[in-house]
């Protein structure tokens, strides 16, 4: 009987053993699968056509080494893409901040009552509602030679003729730009408003008790407090912004005369109008390289918060 | 963990993705054709018409065909214009090309070189087939890949109240009136003599706004088919638009307006003149029923006295190399081909049929529509970018390059030798 049950229990305690490691597996099993299928082997696909000639266009794509990325990383139309990405995304994240800073304090302050101030926060998250193609739209109909912004500046005698906004070279980028910053701070002015009203008051008291102004407490108490936040939300706005392609192709299509070409529009235009998807997949990989730098200082940050 | 385990596991990895592999590739080359067992045969049609046509008349046209072919049937594979163009495309290298498949001329040049389109050509030969009932076909290297089906041309709009309160009775004929009535119109009235949409996003005013002008002179981009932009007519067509801009007689923004763009502020008064698809005359009335406006041919080069070409986009047909039924395809495509199906659906279509011997059917449509049927008879359908290497890109290159010299940056002559140099890469 010893015998028996010696040599039973060790199996039904290893089998239940081995149901109970395997379980998790299990349960990650169909999204791993899903990533591997939608992600890593798209992934290694591209990185596949970005060292060949040819690539989709022909049934034989032969192997071209780092031609793709030298030819890329060799045109002036490329780098001025780069800048104008680095500008774009630079403003963009910078005003982002300031601005959802600026909303977040107004509306985290108690010199506003109730009411007002959930009707700002209505008026303020607005942008955020809308998709891509009705922010195009809007400022679009809003920077229009003969749309309200041209009105409005004429009225008040700042210009003598209607600016076309989004067709001017010499505003074009700053255009886009402030498309962008209207669109994208609701982000940076939830997340920073959800991070001041976790902020321990005590922090503010102890403060006043040691005599610091306004300003002090908010250099001293609330931007150490909130660093975390920023620091996490900027960096994940630089991917988004560097990646942002729907609001200028539905603006400006890169145009006029490339001043308002990005990385995104770039290899878009390589990929679909081009047909030369071997540079076009360079040129993703390239970006895929920066945003990974990114995303290991985002993961760091992360870390080191936790 | 031991190194058999982990080499269990590599393995077990490795026949995961090889089996999401074998399953990804097995659904993207799944394909509708088929032949069943009483040898009835079943063709995939893939365009983007169906979507375009009045709801069930494209589906009532493949049912007449296959009442009279009762052994084929063909199924319709409807997608919106824009996302077809990159499905063919990738369709085309992966060999899953639908059996019959509607093309824009644009396209077809890549789908060539890719080896996925038959040559209707050796079709024509073998089924003896008139091909001289063709208006055009788009060829490469003198052999027949695509068919147009039915063309949408593009002739000059002009709003007639804004055109009479500019003291101008009739639509300008020549380039020397178009700019006196241009420049009549912004004077006279709140609006632009013209609108030139030169955005990049989608370059077709290169095709239809600047180009036209060259067409309706007799000019031509290409010698030989390869690009030719450094002669004297595509020059002088050049030329001609860029004074126009300098005479500021262009609506604003030009830099990065888009078609929709020129039909909208037509509609609304904003312009005088526009050169656009009679395709967009329903979109018009609708949008604005008290416009008066009328269509005439785009004015020529002063004295010309040759035929004019006249733009035009159209709905083309191919066949599919990798088809395992090229017969019943070419066969449908003849059926799309014929004098009355064809007059039919350029009348569903209002467009106009691309077998020279159809005449559509203008019985309670628009009056311009056979207007402009005239002027399309009078003249001829002109696109010299059916059918080149990566057409769009051409568009894109010429656009950006006129955008400089309109800004200034270098004269027309430089741009044109400047663009010349691109296009000459591609072919």
């Amino acid at each position: 009987m010893t015998a028996l049950r010696t040599g039973r229990t060790p199996s039904r305690f290893g089998s239940a053993r081995l149901a109970a490691k395997s379980a998790p597996y299990g349960f990650v099993a169909p999204t791993a699968i899903l990533l591997i299928a939608l992600m890593v082997v798209p992934i290694i696909l591209v990185i596949g056509y970005s060292v060949s000639d040819g690539a989709i266009t022909t049934k034989n794509a032969s192997f071209a080494g780092l031609t793709n990325y030298i030819t890329l990383l060799t045109d002036p139309e490329f780098w001025n893409a780069a800048l104008n990405t680095l500008v774009f995304t630079v403003s963009s994240v910078v005003a982002h901040l300031l601005i959802g800073l600026g909303f977040s304090l107004m509306l985290n302050s108690k010199l506003i009552g109730a009411v007002p101030r959930a009707v700002f926060r209505v008026i303020y998250i607005l942008p955020w509602l809308f998709t891509a193609a009705i922010i195009a739209v809007l400022w679009r109909l809003l920077l229009d030679p003969q749309g309200v912004i041209n009105y409005l500046l004429q009225s008040v005698h700042l210009t003598g003729s209607p600016i076309a906004w989004f067709g001017d070279p010499s505003s074009a980028l700053l255009a886009v730009t402030v498309m962008n910053i209207w669109a994208g701070y609701p982000f940076f002015m939830i997340s920073l408003l959800a991070g001041l009203q976790g902020v321990p008051a005590d922090l503010y008291e102890a403060a006043r008790v040691d005599g610091a102004s306004g300003f002090q407490q908010f250099l001293n108490v609330t931007l150490p407090q909130l660093r975390p936040i920023i620091i996490s939300m900027a960096m994940l706005d630089v991917l988004w912004t560097t990646q942002q392609f729907a609001l200028i192709w539905l603006t400006t299509g890169g145009g006029p005369i490339s001043v308002t070409e990005m990385l995104s529009t770039v290899t878009y235009k390589l990929a679909f109008t081009g047909f030369d998807f071997s540079a076009a997949s360079a040129s993703a990989v390239i970006v895929l390289v920066f945003s990974l730098i990114v995303a290991v200082f985002y993961v760091r940050s992360q870390r080191s918060e936790s | 963990m031991s190194n058999v385990a982990r080499g269990r596991r590599v393995k077990l990895a490795g026949l995961a993705l090889a089996t999401t592999a074998v399953l990804l590739t097995a659904g993207c080359s799944s394909s509708g054709s088929s032949t069943s067992a009483d040898g009835k045969v079943t063709i995939e049609f893939s365009q983007w018409w169906g979507s375009e046509l009045p709801d069930g008349d494209l589906q009532k046209i493949v049912d007449d065909f296959q009442t009279a072919n009762p052994n084929i049937t063909v199924k319709l594979l409807t997608q919106p214009y824009s996302s077809l163009q990159d499905q063919t495309t990738t369709a085309g290298v992966s060999g899953t090309l639908s059996d019959v498949v509607g093309l824009d001329g644009a396209w077809v040049n890549n789908l060539v070189k890719q080896g996925a389109l038959d040559n209707l050509s050796d079709e024509m030969k073998s089924s003896n087939y008139d091909a001289s009932q063709l208006s055009s076909q788009v060829q490469i290297d003198g052999s027949t890949y695509a068919i147009p089906v039915v063309n949408f041309v593009y002739p000059l709009f002009t709003n007639d109240t804004l055109l009479a309160q500019a003291g101008v009775t009739t639509p300008p004929a020549t380039r020397s009136e178009f700019l006196t009535d241009a420049e009549a119109v912004t004077a006279k009235t709140s609006a632009k003599g013209w609108i030139l949409p030169l955005g990049t996003t989608n370059p077709n005013g290169v095709q239809n706004d600047v180009m036209s002008w060259l067409w309706a002179s007799g000019g031509s981009m290409l010698k030989d088919g390869k690009p030719d932009l450094t002669n004297d007519g595509v020059k002088s067509a050049v030329d001609y638009v860029k004074s126009l801009y300098d005479a500021k007689v262009v609506a604003d923004g030009t830099f990065t307006l888009q078609e929709p763009d020129k039909v909208t502020q037509f509609t609304n008064g904003q312009v005088g003149m526009m050169v656009d698809s009679l395709a967009h005359i329903t979109t018009i009335r609708k949008a604005n029923p008290d416009l008066k406006f009328s269509i005439s041919a785009i004015p020529a080069e002063d004295g010309y006295t040759g035929k004019r070409g006249i733009p035009f986009a159209s709905w083309g047909i191919g066949v599919s190399n990798n088809s395992a039924h090229k017969a019943e395809a070419w066969k449908f495509v003849q059926y799309m081909m014929s004098k009355d199906v064809n007059a039919n659906i350029s009348s569903l279509a209002h467009g106009f049929p691309a077998n020279s011997t159809a005449t559509p059917d203008f019985t309670g449509s628009d009056p311009l529509y056979e207007e402009a049927f005239k002027i399309y008879q009078a003249g001829y359908p002109a696109n010299e970018f059916v059918g080149l290497p990566t057409s769009d890109q051409l568009m894109r290159d010429f656009d950006t390059e006129f955008q400089k010299t309109l800004n200034g940056d270098g004269s027309v002559s430089d741009m044109l030798s400047t663009t010349q140099a691109s296009w000459s890469k591609a072919f």
